[in-house]
């Protein structure tokens, strides 16, 4: 299983910014408790669905050839609480790349409403921490995540050829 | 028209307070990143980015701060310290870098005392004379 708080992409240009769509559900048992009485969804995974959003943005820049890592949250504000029912747009787009990192910024976005501002930088982690070493598969972008791109990938190609 | 010393320093010091969540006036000439101001590594290449927006500049980080990749030299680094060819080696690679104190006792765990907000301004300084 893996934790992932991005339903689909729905915009994907690469290597320059992308969109992902996020239903937030009753059926995520966190919100029970979070809080009793009044669901919000917790800012922390907002800040992840970014990650994740922005993440796949930039690990795909690379041709996934590169191990991305969430490395510093330069900027997270929100606005407004976000509730079950809610349909939630994810903005990323890339700001700065280098063969060791990233810098991206972003907006979440319910329809015309901004709930949050979140910028964020990705370490190449191959790329830094000289001395240390890591396993050879890319253990980030597992089928889940990769998934994800496939279907947007799919949804364009369809789009073109209509 | 050519920026100013101090205009230069304006900016960095706004790259600075940005990227490592600073207020301006802890961001002096001669403050220290790692020691002074607590940048961590991934903070050197956000600093990184953000010169490069800030100046329209391109920065290698191995100009800017090249102490890594020396560091794996074994003639450079000899019983914790900075041999003499080491330091030559040093100052060849980081002109922009006051290394008055420094080499008066060149322990290694003292390099990031090398790495000044001035450090930075005068590498900007250098490259948009360059340019």
């Amino acid at each position: 299983m893996r934790w992932i708080w991005i339903d689909k992409f729905v915009e994907f240009e690469s290597g320059k910014r992308a969109v992902a769509l996020k239903n937030v559900s009753l059926a995520e048992e966190h919100l029970h408790d979070h809080f009793p009485g009044f669901c919000v969804m917790p800012e922390c995974l907002m800040i992840e669905g970014m990650a994740q959003t922005a993440g796949i943005l930039v690990g795909e820049a690379r041709n996934f050839e590169e191990k991305v890592i969430l490395a510093k949250i330069n900027k997270a504000v929100f606005y407004h609480y976000v509730r079950p029912g809610d349909t939630l747009m994810l903005h990323a787009q890339i700001d700065s790349i280098a063969p060791e990192a990233a810098g991206t910024s972003g907006r979440i976005m319910r329809g015309d409403t901004l709930i949050a501002e979140i910028s964020l930088m990705f370490s190449h982690i191959d790329q830094n921490l000289a001395g240390k070493e890591f396993p050879e598969e890319n253990f980030v972008f597992t089928d889940i995540f990769r998934s994800l791109i496939a279907d947007i990938a799919r949804q364009q190609a369809a789009a073109e050829s209509q | 028209m050519a920026m100013s010393h101090e205009e230069i320093f304006g900016e960095v010091q706004e790259v600075l307070v940005d990227a490592l969540g600073l207020d301006d006036d802890e961001v002096t000439e001669g403050a220290t990143l790692m020691g002074d101001l607590g940048a961590e590594s991934i903070d050197f290449l956000d600093i990184v980015f953000r010169l490069e927006k800030a100046f329209g500049i391109k920065v290698p980080r191995e100009e800017l701060f090249p102490a890594d990749s020396l560091l794996n030299n074994p003639d450079y680094v000899s019983n914790g310290k900075i041999t003499e060819t080491g330091l030559a080696e040093f100052k060849a690679k980081m002109p922009h870098t006051d290394f008055a104190s420094f080499q008066e006792d060149p322990d290694i765990n003292r390099l990031g005392d090398l790495f000044t907000v001035k450090s930075i301004v005068n590498f900007v300084e250098g490259k948009l004379a360059a340019a």
